[in-house]
């Protein structure tokens, strides 16, 4: 059994804010230039233009993407042969003041959704979460989560008779009432199954896998095609003022649940996905 | 597609000239005002129990904007546009109080439109996730009110070929609506 040392996830987290913030992954970047290749619609054309230089500029300037530098969202992945002290996550928020202090980045957390609204100042707490899996080792998911893109995300609780086109809809609606508030063209997470406050979750990890890398099981990547013609068919496009990319991809994972039940997620990311997975 | 060269404060002759999805460059000053700062310029005018625009913004563009702070040699290391729709609640009165245009990004209520016909005013859409771009068009800046806020501070600044598509126009026409 290996320990996981809070330090080394501190560490990790400070590094991925640093470069989250200004570099956009590169699975991102390509899709922006593909799409930007592909499009005939000028407005469009000009937005996805405006995109890709956006991200030259941010990564040479060490200036932050977009100037929603997120919410910090942090997944740590365990897996059998690791193990892990309950305070393994005690520094995280040490590491994200320092890095957003540090990268000049916004400052965009309120102490208290409902009774206080006083900005922190720091860009803490981050949003942590432990989640055991099967595979050995163990890994860091980091997010920087705008608020446009969460805000326009949704759970849906559908019966199983809505079955896989009710799924589609469900996703096709929310991009259509959404997607303008959201900054596409997008990456949608969908998540399908297990729990109300689970199928959240699945769908913001589903946010984790880049767009080069399909899902390992073939009906998921067949499902993730099927969503993608179907977001992209609305034409809505960047900046959704018409065009023919509204998403540079969708992100699907699935999971068991009750026989009474058939939940939805959707959360919507936008052409800023900044999201990166680090091997502790 | 070329963009359409406009000056701020904008004419009521500039504004009836535009249609909705228009590129423009826009230069000159913008107001940045978003969330917490609308809640609080509504609660001043109720206080004064009239719709005077404090802080010089009649006949001038708000901008739904919460920079970073200073970088790389700018006012601010990036700004965009947020979410408009999230300030709904305060535009038709802003509007009506002299405000001439809004920036920012996404869809806005039927009320919203109203009062951009009945006022003749405009919203514009700034394109989102472009704040390092967005920011080489911002020149200088100045705090006018609400610096507790931070980031949500009301800000006035400079702007220079600060490129937006009209997205509601003098005659209620909405870019979102060629699009779906």
């Amino acid at each position: 059994m290996r320990p996981i040392e809070r330090e080394l996830v501190a560490r990790t987290v400070r590094q991925a804010v640093s470069s989250l913030a200004f570099d956009l992954p590169d699975d991102i970047r390509c899709g922006l230039v593909e799409a930007a290749k592909a499009e005939d619609s000028p407005r469009a054309s000009k937005v996805l233009e405006l995109l890709v230089e956006n991200a030259r500029i941010a990564s040479e300037d060490r200036v932050a993407i977009c100037q929603d530098t997120g919410s910090v969202w942090v997944s740590l992945e365990v897996g059998p042969d690791m193990c892990v002290a309950g305070d393994v996550m005690a520094d995280v928020d040490d590491a994200v003041a320092a890095a957003y202090a540090e990268g000049r980045l916004r400052m965009s957390i309120v102490r208290d959704a409902l009774f206080d609204r006083t900005n922190t100042a720091s860009n803490t707490p981050a949003f942590c979460e432990i989640h055991p899996c099967a595979r050995p080792g163990a890994r860091l998911h980091v997010m920087l989560k705008g608020g446009g893109s969460d805000n326009a995300s949704r759970v849906v609780m559908l019966s199983p008779s809505a079955g896989r086109q009710g799924v589609i809809d469900a996703v096709v609606s929310c991009v259509r009432d959404k997607a303008a508030n959201a900054c596409p063209p997008l990456v949608v997470g969908v998540g399908v199954g297990s729990t109300f406050d689970k199928v959240a979750g699945l769908a913001k990890r589903a946010l984790m896998r880049p767009l080069d890398e399909p899902a390992c099981d073939e009906r998921t990547a067949r499902f993730e095609r099927e969503l993608l013609e179907a977001v992209n068919a609305t034409g809505l496009g960047a900046g959704a003022l018409g065009g023919s990319t509204t998403a540079l991809g969708v992100r699907v994972a699935t999971a068991p649940c009750h026989i009474a039940a058939l939940p939805v997620a959707v959360n919507m990311g936008c052409s800023a996905m900044r999201r990166g997975t680090y091997e502790l | 597609m070329s963009s359409k060269r406009l000056r701020l404060p904008l004419s009521r002759s500039d504004l009836a000239s535009l249609n909705a999805g228009d590129a423009c460059l826009l230069s000159g000053p913008l107001y940045t005002l978003r969330d917490a700062g609308h809640i609080r310029l509504l609660s001043e005018l109720d206080a004064a129990g009239s719709d005077r625009l404090p802080y010089g913004l009649s006949g001038q563009a708000i901008f739904y904007a919460g920079p970073t702070p200073a970088a790389s040699g700018r006012p601010f290391g990036a700004i965009g546009p947020t979410t408009a729709s999230r300030m709904d609640f305060a535009a038709p009165r802003l509007y009506r109080a002299g405000v001439a245009a809004t920036v920012g990004k996404g869809t806005r209520s039927a009320e919203v439109r109203r009062a951009c016909m009945e006022t003749g005013s405009v919203y514009f859409v700034a394109v989102g996730g472009a704040a390092a771009y967005l920011a080489k068009c911002v020149v200088s800046e100045t705090v006018e009110a609400y610096d507790d806020l931070g980031t949500e501070a009301l800000r006035r600044i400079e702007v220079e070929d600060f490129p937006v598509f009209v997205g509601i126009d003098v005659r209620g026409n909405d870019v979102y609506d060629f699009a779906l």
